[in-house]
């Protein structure tokens, strides 16, 4: 397999995809390798897919060919006890209209229909090809070197969207080996449930869909969270936790996900179904800080690959970014093409752009989250805490009511926490996501 | 207390005939925390007589090990193109 390509594009990720959609669109010879057996088939993802409108730029009124599973009109964020839980729920009616907030999608689905459009393109799509190195002329990445015979694969450009492990930044010195600290590993089953008990059970109509977070005891005393998403005909349901606690706690993330299906406030959304699918993967988390240099003569770097993740606890989302970013990589290449210049000082406009998107500025923005959200009280105690306070709040024993700041205050005492702490820990939650 | 193997027979991998990850039991010896144990997601890592025991076939190729193994004795790779984890499309 030798041949000479304008562009190579390592990983048919929505990443991969969006950045060969593109170039090809643009009458560049584009080479889309994958090294599942299609597209997707490696991929894994919660999965809700937001920021509609830059796919919807991209490929006008995907919804109606896209296998997308429900348009998310509703938001549950849910903190919860081993026996109880208590929601923030959210739900409009103004999602339900094209071009939608978002949408859960199942990978494997998704990313092989996203991959077949850049194909549609003109893009040449080979899978079953893992792209192991780079290859270089001087200082300059001059192709890939996949594992098949005569596997040399010559281009202008190598776009990198090889993913959370990306060999191929990693070969190029843009970046150092993950940190067990910076990375989270999900884990999720997708679970079987027919369409009318979907929508009894959550409440919803038609194809609408509803998400829902979960913090607090669900991952015991392990850094992470919980998440509920419904499908057309099945359930997504998964644990994700930070790779570091699970490793100090010594916990099998399997079971957490198990215990977190028999929670008396899960069971019941789950109960019947049949787990179809077990899958796994890891997550980028640290935003900002673990951005690696996103740039070097003839390379560029996209999506997870570059670490592009929003995990705030109130967010968290990976899609939007990836193919915001690699919409991003490919102007700078059709720019480059056009100059004739693939140098480091030439692609250096794609951090210009990603700085101008929401790419750069959502994850400056947020750039505190990731600490504010890995505070062990916000992790292990204030869910706790909620869920009490609310408990105490609500039952009826017959004996005198207390308002609820004596019932809060109570509470807090009883968990061993002080005001002070609290008032703390707000502040740093404001300055990491509300001000 | 999960059967993990339940959960694995559910997922379709390609195993190839050679291994993609290898780990130097040797190195394994003298580790005393071991989180390949706790951190792989499909189990994969575990323990017989205090001897460290792996297979590569139901990897979902996350690449946790790798990173959390404090003696670095995990050689990871990706398995051949096509070969490996197969998640589904329909």
């Amino acid at each position: 397999m030798i041949g000479k390509f304008d562009a190579i594009v390592v990983g048919a990720g929505p990443a991969g995809s969006t950045a060969a959609l593109i170039l090809a669109r643009a009458g560049l010879k584009v080479i889309l390798l994958e090294r599942g057996e299609y597209p997707g088939s490696k991929n894994v993802s919660g999965a809700a897919l937001y920021g509609t409108r830059i796919l919807h730029e991209l490929i006008p009124n995907f919804w109606e060919e896209a296998p997308v599973e429900r348009y998310l009109t509703r938001r549950v964020l849910t903190f919860i006890s081993p026996q109880s839980s208590f929601s923030l729920d959210f739900r409009t009616t103004n999602f339900d209209q094209p071009p939608y907030n978002g949408f859960t999608v199942l990978r494997p689905k998704f990313d092989r229909w996203f991959a077949s459009k850049a194909q549609e393109a003109g893009a040449l799509l080979v899978p079953a090809t893992v792209a192991d190195d780079l290859i270089w002329d001087g200082d300059m990445v001059v192709g890939v070197r996949t594992r098949r015979e005569d596997g040399e694969i010559y281009g202008d450009v190598v776009i990198a969207a090889d993913g959370v492990n990306s060999l191929l930044a990693k070969k190029a010195g843009l970046r150092r080996d993950l940190d067990a600290r910076q990375v989270s590993i999900g884990v999720k089953e997708v679970i079987a449930l027919d369409r009318k008990t979907i929508e009894e059970r959550f409440n919803l109509q038609g194809d609408a869909g509803v998400t829902y977070e979960f913090a607090g005891s669900v991952t015991g005393q392990v850094y992470g969270g919980g998440f509920l998403y419904t499908n057309s005909d099945s359930l997504s349901i998964g644990i994700v936790a930070k790779l570091a606690s699970l490793v100090e706690k010594q916990v099998k993330i399997y079971e957490l996900l198990e215990e977190f299906k028999s929670h008396p406030s899960i069971e019941p959304l789950v109960r019947d179904g049949v787990v179809k699918e077990y899958s796994a993967h890891m997550v980028p988390e640290a935003g900002w800080r673990m951005i690696p240099k996103l740039y070097s003569n003839g390379l560029l770097v996209v999506g997870d690959a570059a670490a592009f993740n929003l995990h705030t606890g109130i967010f968290s989302e990976g899609m939007n970014y990836a193919i915001a970013s690699a919409a991003a990589a490919a102007e700078t290449v059709k720019q480059a093409k056009a100059k004739g210049d693939f140098s480091s000082r030439s692609l250096s406009r794609y951090r210009r752009l990603l700085e101008r998107s929401f790419v750069l500025q959502d994850l400056k923005r947020f750039k505190r989250a990731p600490d504010f959200v890995n505070n062990p009280r916000l992790q292990n105690v204030y869910p706790i805490t909620i869920c009490r306070a609310a408990e105490s709040l609500f039952k009826v024993e017959g004996s005198p009511r207390r308002k609820v700041a004596k019932v809060v205050l109570g509470q807090l005492r009883e968990d061993n926490l002080s005001l002070w702490q609290v008032l703390r820990d707000a502040i740093d939650g404001g300055r990491a996501l509300i001000w | 207390m999960v059967i993990i193997q339940e959960k694995l027979d559910l997922v379709r991998f390609n195993v190839d005939k050679e291994p993609h990850i290898r780990v130097n039991r040797e190195a394994c010896k003298g580790c005393d925390v071991k989180p390949c144990v706790y951190i792989c997601p499909a189990g994969l890592f575990t323990l017989s007589d205090g001897e460290m025991l792996f297979s590569y076939e139901g990897c979902f190729e996350c690449g946790a090990c790798c990173i959390t193994c404090p003696r670095d004795a995990i050689e990871w790779n990706y398995p051949r193109g096509g070969y490996g984890v197969c998640f589904r499309a329909a």
